[in-house]
């Protein structure tokens, strides 16, 4: 999940953005930091992955996605401002996330918030998460997370983006309010 | 070391060319390549220029990319202890209003005329919407030279691609060709841009900024002056527009760029480009600020004015051509 706000200083630039790139059918990236640096790193990934995906023939591991995500970001850290939440759905580990903040550190985890609207919600997720939530509690935790976030960063806003990927596909929604 | 090409070689060119498949000047050297640098003193004298040989060799070209080699030179003339130093002209700024809007048939772009370097105008009628293929136009805000030139480019890239796939150029590459050519600059080239039109999947219309991030949208403003032209869009933009409703919709949204924003000016240029990829350029479209009228209403002291029917003497209409000797020196 992610909010949709893109800001130039304080005009918002795009208030309806997709913060949720796809990298592959069941793979996708949440991004945050500089848009342009963002939108680079994603399309360089979903290019490997994608040549990766014909040479294996099989759909790719998200931990690959994690990994060439983590390459580029580690390698160029000094000109990059990019912290990215890889996550996404494979036939070997199913549903895995990884978290690669600003320096290209990748860590696997359970869950994972990041960007500037963050720091105001540790607290609450640290309190909120449980493990082995089903689909309906996952998608509460995930947009209230996003919504308090909102709540109290200005520039996080819009609507909130979700997307849900499992065994059975991926499908995408935005709520408003 | 030159290439001397063997007995069996010789006698294969020799008989391409006898029996006329192959013209001699395709055997012909090659020409030397402008990067290897500048031309050795054998070289010169096979120009037949006479004086060729006292010739100052060629400075060494660029090999590509920036040339800073006047950067020294304009650190030591803006410190210069001489007076005030002379401060680098400002660029000339596209300090603007440009929009874009999709509607039910197209997109329609819009955008201001007005260029300024610093707080001077600059020029008056500039044209910001910038011709990339038959069926895509894009708007730039930014540095006008670099918003020029790198639509250019890509305008040039896109009918190459035309040419070797014979297929209409779609939206997404042309995108995609901007934002990774300002990515690589990493925002130093200034061209902020708003880029429509309708290829087989539809009309898209995109910003692309500075930096080299982009968004697809179904309306855009962009430049000094797109707060002002987003009050208009957000207070009367609806899906499904008409293409009438959609061009009086852009051009009271440059207008409200034009009035409350410094950095823009002068007329409203409209281009439509409709499905099936025909684009329609109305340049000047709206001239709310012509000067005509204020300029020929001003009443100029009688000294001024041109004394009626005397307005021009000549002075003589035999010319004399006296031809002069060379220079003694």
């Amino acid at each position: 999940g992610a909010d949709s706000r893109v800001s130039t200083g304080t005009y918002i630039a795009n208030r309806v953005s997709d913060k949720v790139s796809g990298l592959h059918d069941k793979i996708f990236m949440c991004r945050s930091g500089s848009a342009a640096d963002t939108q680079a790193i994603s399309d360089y990934v979903r290019h490997y992955l994608s040549t990766h995906a014909l040479e294996v023939g099989k759909p790719p591991l998200v931990k690959t996605a994690a990994a060439l995500a983590k390459r580029i970001c580690y390698t160029n850290k000094e000109q990059l401002l990019a912290g990215v939440i890889i996550a996404g759905y494979d036939e070997a580990d199913g549903g895995s996330v990884y978290v690669i903040p600003l320096g290209g550190t990748c860590l696997p985890v359970p869950f994972a918030i990041g960007g500037s609207g963050s720091t105001y919600i540790y607290g609450h997720v640290d309190n909120q998460y449980k493990a082995g939530m089903s689909l309906a509690e996952c998608k509460k935790f995930v947009t209230e997370a996003v919504t308090r976030a909102m709540a109290r960063d200005g520039s996080s806003g819009g609507i909130i983006r979700l997307v849900n990927i499992s065994a059975d596909g991926v499908d995408r929604e935005y709520l408003t309010v | 070391q030159r290439f001397v090409p063997s007995v069996k070689r010789r006698a294969f060119v020799a008989r391409l060319v006898h029996e006329d498949i192959v013209s001699p000047r395709f055997f012909a050297p090659p020409v030397r390549a402008r990067h290897l640098g500048p031309r050795r003193a054998d070289d010169m004298a096979t120009f037949a220029a006479p004086g060729a040989e006292h010739a100052v060799a060629k400075a060494q070209p660029a090999a590509g990319g920036f040339d800073f080699g006047q950067c020294p030179r304009n650190a030591a003339l803006a410190s210069a202890p001489v007076g005030k130093g002379y401060a680098a002209p400002t660029p000339m700024s596209t300090g603007t209003t440009i929009c874009g809007v999709v509607y039910a048939g197209g997109v329609v772009l819009g955008a201001d005329t007005r260029a300024t370097g610093g707080s001077e105008v600059a020029d008056k009628n500039c044209e910001k919407i910038h011709y990339l293929a038959p069926n895509i136009y894009c708007c730039g805000a930014g540095t006008a030279a670099d918003t020029e030139k790198t639509t250019e480019l890509i305008a040039s890239q896109l009918e190459l691609l035309r040419l070797s796939t014979s297929t209409q150029s779609r939206v997404v590459a042309a995108v995609t060709l901007l934002k990774r050519t300002l990515f690589k600059y990493q925002g130093h080239v200034s061209a902020a841009l708003v880029l429509g039109g309708v290829d087989c999947t539809g009309p898209g219309l995109y910003q692309i900024y500075p930096h080299g991030s982009t968004a697809r949208l179904p309306y855009v403003t962009m430049g000094s002056g797109s707060l002002a032209a987003m009050s208009v869009f957000e207070t009367r933009y609806a899906d499904g527009l008409d293409e009438a409703a959609a061009v009086s919709l852009v051009k009271d949204a440059i207008r409200a760029g034009i009035f409350n924003d410094l950095g823009s000016g002068s007329n409203v240029d409209i281009t439509v480009i409709k499905t099936g990829g025909d684009a329609t350029v109305m340049r000047g479209y709206e001239t709310p600020n012509d000067t005509g009228p204020l300029r020929s209403a001003y009443e100029r002291p009688r000294a001024l004015k041109p004394a009626p029917g005397k307005a021009t003497a000549v002075l003589s209409t035999v010319v004399e051509v006296a031809d002069a000797d060379a220079m003694q020196l």
